[in-house]
């Protein structure tokens, strides 16, 4: 089979890249889908918050999910749903698995958008027992938003990523008692707006830097012992507090799913956990895009979305007119900032381009510094957070005179 | 009325029942927990150990080299994962080197074939990944890795295909003499009655044993804490990486397992009691120990850790005698335990056999399908099995491309999986990356389908452990 651009994967950035795509003149395009419905993690995302930045609206998941399965369905789009990719090579063979069989897709172009999983509590070494009753936050929210069956009744949630703060809200509308968010770090992982919806407003309380030390039961958890944590992030002996609980849950960071990237031979940015690309979102291969969660982890999906739209034009524009000769310049990662995506940017492209960046840390009073060897811009912030990625736009004259684009986030005083 | 009621199904029960398969013996399994390979047996390193350790003469040197060459053919008609991926024991000074002289002594008088010393080139070359701080090693050709659940699970299904019962959550609690007979009978009431009883029941065997009098021997509790790492890390090491012990300790080793992750550790704990749960310094003990064995552990690759205990006999060898009249004693089996299971099952069949003058089954069949089966087909042929039964296209575990049909098979085939870590036992779905946070909720609504459970029913292991317990919204 032979197809001009194929997407790997359904969810927000496949189907945003699709359309992009297709009303960039790519008409066939087709998206590889392995659950039975595309929309990705939003079908079970039934709180509100989506499109507030793109829509001017408070959607919810599904909502909007479906504003872009809609302008799919308008155009025709093709997408092969309970389809699995098992193999992707950087010839773009595209290797799927499903109830027909296992069959190769030869795309001209191919986006990424995978997406991305919870990290799992395996990879914390949490002492004590492994009993029933110990979930991911998506798993949970899974099991109460998709199937109606609540996890348990006390709940402890360790973690303070925006999965976890959105199921204290969810488990304690529908009776449970969570007990408390334990978080390491000194401060949340999370959105603001959800720590204040999700947790202040039902006096969830919030421990910073604590840490489980100890999970307790033998059949089912019975409990847990959390510690403040010294600056190495080691529990202090004699801070314990301990939470008698039916039911755990971990929202301890997102990894990209990129297994089959590297299969593909493209190399990982060991920051995002993604490829790296460029303004384009063009991977190292030719006619290869990524975009999304499989990218690097976004905390709101209007990103997602404008990022996809992104990846499915160039792709649509490379599938019509080839690879264009690019002038790269790298970007670079200064003082207090954790990364900057695009990690390449093409000096030849005559538009804007929108750089990503996310801090280290949270503070206040935030002066960005964009330095690109000839020029320096600065504008200031008034808080800054690892939760909340941040974003500035390069105009094209800008990149063309870069030697490099550097950002770094100072304290003022 | 049984012939022979084995109790325990961890390794040494589940190929015990299969050796006494190949005879005229009707043969019942019984396993306090909900599924077989329950306790050691699920937890171990997976050490195929090529016999150098075991003092001579003792029964652990005995069935370890002779388990050791039978493991090969074992596990290729059980249709379980083993491969001869040879072991290695780090000197890391002129003393250690001396320890390792002594192995070899003590290996060759055990009838271990093939040990060699190697110098410090020939181990980095063999072993890039190993400290450079080392200074010889011990090579063992003869050792290998196995998968321990998958060969007891299997060792019971082959038993089961070829005549033998198994009843799980079954914990003997009482043991009475009825004529030519015993009665032995769980907590809730069931029981059953045996001309012989084998105790194989591990944790559980000086209780097993004192049910029928005074037992000769106790069993104590040591623990072992692990931990693994993805399968995106094989290669790391290729070979199983110990140390020698010294005067601070045994060490832990390093080693691929047959499905490709890495696993450190074990520690080695006295505790009282059974229980597995990781203690807070365990992390500390077996990652201080690792990292001096190797650089460059991938530990941001840790997907799990976990804890067995092994029940160890006061004889600080195996038990494998008669208890009584009507018991056979095979307790204490702690390392090398797994390695010497196929010789300690034929073993004791044999002597059984031979007790009961039981004439040979000629409709044993040896052969087992295995459950990986369908992953090592070819494209043509998984096209093949999908166009007969479309659930082999359909997958359920991604990170480790389970599908549909082999979770199909593992509700199905003897023993059937019951619950979450059933299915994860026997195709590895829920064992990668995620660590089931995706598929979880497909394995839970296949084990209410196949069993007619509520959602409230399904359990992670059996017992009250029960994945939801908040009700319905």
């Amino acid at each position: 089979m032979k197809r001009d651009l194929v997407i790997i994967g359904g969810g927000p950035a496949g189907l945003a890249a699709a359309i992009a795509a297709y009303d960039a003149g790519c008409k066939d395009v087709v998206i590889v889908e392995r659950e039975s419905a595309v929309g990705g993690v939003l079908k079970q995302c039934i709180h509100n918050g989506f499109g507030l930045t793109r829509f001017k609206e408070n959607l919810t998941g599904p909502e909007y999910a479906h504003k872009f399965i809609d302008e799919a369905e308008k155009r025709n789009i093709e997408t092969l749903t309970d389809t699995f990719v098992i193999s992707l090579d950087d010839k773009k063979r595209v290797t799927c698995m499903n109830k027909s069989g296992i069959f190769t897709i030869e795309a001209k172009a191919v986006i990424l958008a995978m997406g991305c999983r919870e990290r799992s509590k395996g990879a914390l070494n949490i002492a004590g027992t492994r009993p029933a009753g110990l979930f991911s936050a998506g798993t949970a929210q899974k099991y109460v938003n998709l199937k109606g069956w609540l996890p348990g009744k006390r709940v402890v949630i360790l973690g303070s990523g925006d999965i976890g703060l959105i199921m204290a809200r969810r488990m304690t509308l529908e009776g449970a008692k969570v007990l408390c968010v334990s978080e390491i770090m000194p401060y949340s992982s999370g959105l603001k707006r959800n720590i204040a919806q999700c947790l202040n407003d039902f006096n969830i309380p919030l421990y910073l830097e604590h840490t489980v030390v100890e999970i307790e039961g033998k059949e089912r958890v019975t409990g847990v012992t959390l510690a403040r944590v010294d600056e190495n992030k080691r529990p202090i002996p004699g801070t314990e507090k301990h939470f008698d609980c039916d039911t755990v849950l971990f929202s301890v960071g997102l990894i990209p799913e990129n297994e089959l990237t590297k299969r593909a031979g493209i190399s990982l940015d060991s920051r995002t956990k993604g490829a790296q690309v460029d303004g384009d979102r063009e991977t190292q291969i030719e006619g290869i895009f990524a975009c999304g969660n499989v990218l690097h982890v976004h905390d709101l999906v209007d990103f997602v979305s404008e990022e996809a739209e992104t990846a499915g034009k160039s792709a649509a524009r490379y599938v019509l007119e080839g690879e264009r000769k690019k002038d790269y310049i790298l970007t670079e990662n200064g003082e207090n900032t954790a990364y900057v995506l695009p990690q390449k940017l093409d000096r030849n492209k005559k538009e804007a381009q929108k750089l990503y960046f996310r801090v280290r840390a949270a503070f206040r009073n935030a002066e960005i510094v964009v330095d690109t060897g000839v020029a320096v811009k600065k504008f200031n912030k008034i808080a800054v957070a690892p939760g909340e990625m941040e974003s500035v736009t390069l105009k094209a004259e800008e990149i063309a005179s870069a030697k490099y684009v550097r950002i770094s986030v100072n304290r003022r005083a | 009325m049984y012939d022979i009621a084995i109790v325990g199904g961890g390794c040494i029960g589940a190929l015990t029942a299969r050796e006494l398969a190949r005879y005229r013996l009707k043969t019942v399994v019984l396993e306090a927990a909900s599924d077989v390979a329950a306790g050691a047996s699920r937890a171990n390193s997976g050490i195929v150990h090529a016999g150098f350790d075991a003092a001579e003469g003792s029964l652990k040197a005995k069935f370890n080299v002779l388990g050791n060459a039978m493991m090969e053919t074992v596990c290729k008609e059980l249709g379980v994962e083993y491969k001869n991926n040879a072991s290695l024991v780090l000197a890391f000074d002129e003393e250690q080197e001396n320890t390792l002289r002594e192995l070899v002594e003590r290996g060759k008088k055990n009838g271990v074939k093939g040990l060699e010393i190697l110098n410090k080139e020939e181990v980095l070359r063999r072993e890039p990944n190993v400290s450079k701080e080392v200074f010889a090693a011990l090579y063992a050709p003869t050792g290998g890795i196995v998968c321990p659940f998958t060969l007891t699970i299997a060792a019971m299904g082959n038993a089961m295909d070829n005549g033998a019962e198994l009843f799980t959550d079954f914990e003997v609690v009482a043991a009475e003499e009825q004529g030519d007979s015993v009665r032995l009978s769980a907590a809730d009431g069931r029981s059953v009655n045996a001309k012989y009883v084998i105790n194989c029941a591990g944790a559980g065997s000086q209780k097993v044993a004192e049910l029928f009098g005074k037992a000769n021997f106790t069993v104590h509790a040591r623990k072992g804490e692990y931990i693994l790492l993805d399968s995106s890390t094989a290669g790391y090491v290729k070979s199983t990486i110990f140390t020698v012990p010294t005067k601070a300790g045994k060490g832990v080793l390093v080693t691929p397992t047959t499905d490709g992750n890495t696993l450190i550790g074990p520690t080695s704990v006295e505790e009282e009691t059974f229980d597995t749960s990781i203690r807070r310094e365990g992390f500390d003990d077996i990652l201080g120990k690792a990292k001096k064995m190797c650089d460059r552990l991938p530990l941001g690759e840790t997907i799990t850790s976990f804890a067995g205990v092994r029940a160890y006999s006061d004889r600080h060898d195996f038990v494998l005698e008669e208890g009584g009249e009507r018991l056979f004693n095979a307790a204490g089996i702690e390392s090398p335990g797994l390695t010497s299971s196929p010789a300690i099952g034929k073993y004791i069949a044999e002597k059984i056999a031979d007790k009961f003058h039981a004439e040979k089954n000629s409709d044993f069949n040896p052969n087992r399908k295995s459950y990986a089966f369908f992953k090592k087909l070819s494209v043509e042929e998984k096209n093949k099995i999908i166009a007969e039964n479309p659930e082999f296209g359909q997958i359920v575990c991604r990170c480790e491309s389970v599908t549909l049909g082999e979770i199909r098979e593992a509700l199905t085939r003897n023993p059937r999986a019951r619950t979450i870590d059933g299915i994860k036992l026997r195709t590895r779905a829920g064992m990668g990356r995620c660590q089931s946070g995706f598929c979880q909720p497909a394995q839970l609504e296949l084990l209410m389908k196949e069993y007619g459970l509520r959602f409230d029913e399904v359990t992670k292991n059996g017992k009250k452990s029960f994945i939801i317990v908040g009700g319905e919204i």
